[in-house]
């Protein structure tokens, strides 16, 4: 190990940018690391880039899992067009995001600015916190119990203030919000907790001049605060939207898909293709779409809002 | 101005404690289901109290009571060993953490305190890995797994995700970026070569984000739902989560047993409520821009 360089003061600064040093040199710890870095490059190769590899080349296939796949050209993209159900997927889970991701938000800045001006109690944040890692199956059971049609709580509580009793989830037209309000509850917290995280960024001095400025709660909200928090909220977005697009586990263990395919979500149906039909090239081509659809939203979001542009700059 | 202020300063109160009963609610009801006796939940749905207060529910699932017992108490009769379920999540959480997190940090020291051409290239890939959606790299893992003949093993359970993973890489580059590189110039100065640099001076000064990272690892893991469904259905496999979903499809649509389901919920959400109370601080203070997941 003889190989003692001397650090630059920045860290992170690439390596190479010296004059050619000796061969010895330049190969620095090479050989260190490639031991260190094996574990994880052969998880790497075997489990995503592999099976990534893989998954565009079976979209191309009809492959049943019996025999070899079979390449196929564009014919599952050809059918997906025509799939009727495929595209119901896709509506049922686009109004779960806009729902889900919509509250959850909306709901994620109220609380963070609530706790940014009340409180900064750690057991107020673990509280909130809590829905967040308790297992999606969890918090999809309870909240089946909960909403019940004929002895769940809420529907007692319901009929108490005089309101007709709500299939929550058996009728078509509350499942997907029934859904979309479970995980709002379980990730709203979380979301609050990273708003506020970039809520504390925000230097005092520019709500002291908004103030001395005599502008109000709600202009200093719209006109300061938000414009500032931009940055954050579109990061929270992005991450919050790819992992809406893929809600699975709720559907999974509550509806299936019913009542009349209204909660059968791209996932669901990617699943039961593959998993129950064994058509496997067509399951893989619309898990390629489903990428390719997230891919753009997560692009579209960080350019249309400048995501790297802080106003305060 | 200042009435003004206080008025809205006790609705941003209220707000924020109805917030907390929403959130906390869903939690007891779980419990107070959980110790009811199910043949009599349905008389009596709306009382916030157990209804007639027994351990029958969690006997039920964990295999403990007679089949006339469960059935008389409203259970299906059908058996069902929890037991056996929490010890599957246990071994499944506890290895992939384990392996993923020493793996991820022998990784994270390549790319944070080793030099090597094309470095920062090799870690870009590693990040891009972020974008791809697990669905996608799924079906071909399934394949994968089940032409080695795993299915249904805990090694088909816990290998995808054993080796690293890119954010835990990068999440402990970020803390092994930041120790001096003094001390290492020093430790070398005295002889120690990487191993020694890694395991008695990384690891020990980064313990704290280790072990968030760690605790964060075995929470994920075991609520992870998904692909133990596709690969260990079978019993002696089979993980807490997966066996709640095959509890609630066996359930029968007439007589739900609902204490049943609430006592097996508790069973699987309660060592992670745990695990969270004890490290509530450390968890809660991780939730920032490094936390981003």
């Amino acid at each position: 190990m003889t190989a003692v360089t001397n650090a630059p003061p920045n860290e992170r600064s690439h390596g190479g940018q010296a004059p050619p040093p000796p061969k010895r040199r330049r190969l620095g710890d090479l050989k260190v690391a490639m031991i260190f870095l094996l574990p994880a490059t052969i998880g790497f190769v075997v489990f995503y880039i592999w099976p990534t590899l893989r998954g565009a080349y079976l979209s191309f296939t009809e492959y049943s899992l019996l025999e070899a796949p079979k390449f196929n050209g564009l014919d599952n993209y050809d059918r997906m067009i025509h799939d009727s159900f495929f595209w119901n997927a896709l509506v049922v889970t686009l109004e779960y995001v806009v729902i889900n991701i919509g509250v959850q938000t909306v709901l994620a800045v109220a609380i963070a600015m609530v706790m940014y001006r009340l409180t900064r109690s750690i057991t107020v944040r673990a509280a909130i916190l809590l829905p967040y890692l308790v297992a999606n199956v969890v918090v999809a059971l309870v909240w089946y119990w909960m909403l019940d049609f004929q002895v769940g709580i809420v529907n007692q509580g319901l009929t108490w203030l005089g309101i007709d009793p709500i299939a929550f989830f058996g009728e078509s037209n509350w499942a997907i919000p029934t859904i979309a309000g479970i995980n709002v509850w379980r990730h709203m917290g979380y979301t609050a907790l990273l708003v506020f995280a970039g809520l504390q960024t925000i230097p005092a001095y520019v709500y002291e001049a908004a103030e001395v400025d005599g502008a109000g709660e709600m202009k200093t909200f719209w006109r300061i605060t938000l414009p500032l928090l931009r940055p954050v909220l579109v990061m929270v977005l992005v991450v919050t939207m790819i992992g809406s697009f893929q809600i699975f586990d709720t559907v999974a263990v509550t509806t299936r898909g019913g009542p009349i395919n209204s909660t059968r979500v791209i996932y669901y149906y990617i699943f039961e293709r593959a998993f129950t039909r064994f058509d496997f090239g067509y399951a893989s081509a619309m898990a390629m779409v489903l990428f390719v659809i997230l891919a753009i939203v997560s692009l579209l979001q960080i350019r249309l809002l400048r995501a790297k542009e802080s106003d305060l700059a | 101005m200042r009435k003004q202020l206080s008025v809205g300063r006790i609705l941003a109160w209220a707000f924020l404690i109805i917030l907390l009963l929403l959130t906390l609610f869903p939690f007891y009801w779980m419990l107070r289901t959980a110790l009811s006796n199910n043949t009599a939940l349905a008389g009596n749905p709306s009382s916030l109290l157990p209804v007639e207060t027994t351990l029958g529910a969690f006997k039920r699932v964990l295999g403990l009571s007679t089949i006339e017992e469960a059935q008389a108490q409203g259970g299906s009769g059908a058996s069902v060993n929890f037991w056996l379920y929490l010890r599957n999540s246990v071994v499944v959480a506890t290895i992939t953490t384990v392996c993923q997190v020493f793996f991820s940090a022998m990784a994270a020291y390549a790319f944070a305190r080793l030099r090597w051409p094309g470095r920062d290239k090799v870690f870009a890939v590693f990040l891009a890995a972020l974008m791809v959606p697990p669905i996608f790299t799924t079906l071909p893992n399934f394949v994968l797994i089940k032409n080695l003949g795993l299915l249904n093993s805990f090694a088909g359970i816990i290998l995808p995700g054993a080796f690293m993973t890119p954010f835990a890489i990068f999440f402990l580059r970020q803390f092994f970026l930041s120790i001096s590189r003094e001390l290492e110039e020093a430790a070398m100065i005295d002889g120690a070569g990487h191993p020694r640099i890694f395991f008695g001076m990384i690891i020990p000064l980064s313990a704290a984000p280790i072990a968030t990272l760690a605790i964060l690892t075995y929470i994920n893991s075991w609520n992870d739902y998904f692909w133990p469904l596709l690969v260990g259905q079978q019993e002696n496999v089979r993980v807490l989560t997966v066996a709640l979903g095959v509890f609630r499809s066996q359930t029968p649509q007439g007589g739900p047993d609902w204490a049943g389901l609430m006592a097996a919920t508790l069973i699987a959400a309660l060592p992670m409520i745990i695990l969270f109370l004890a490290f509530a601080k450390r968890i809660t203070n991780s939730i920032g821009f490094s936390g981003i997941k």
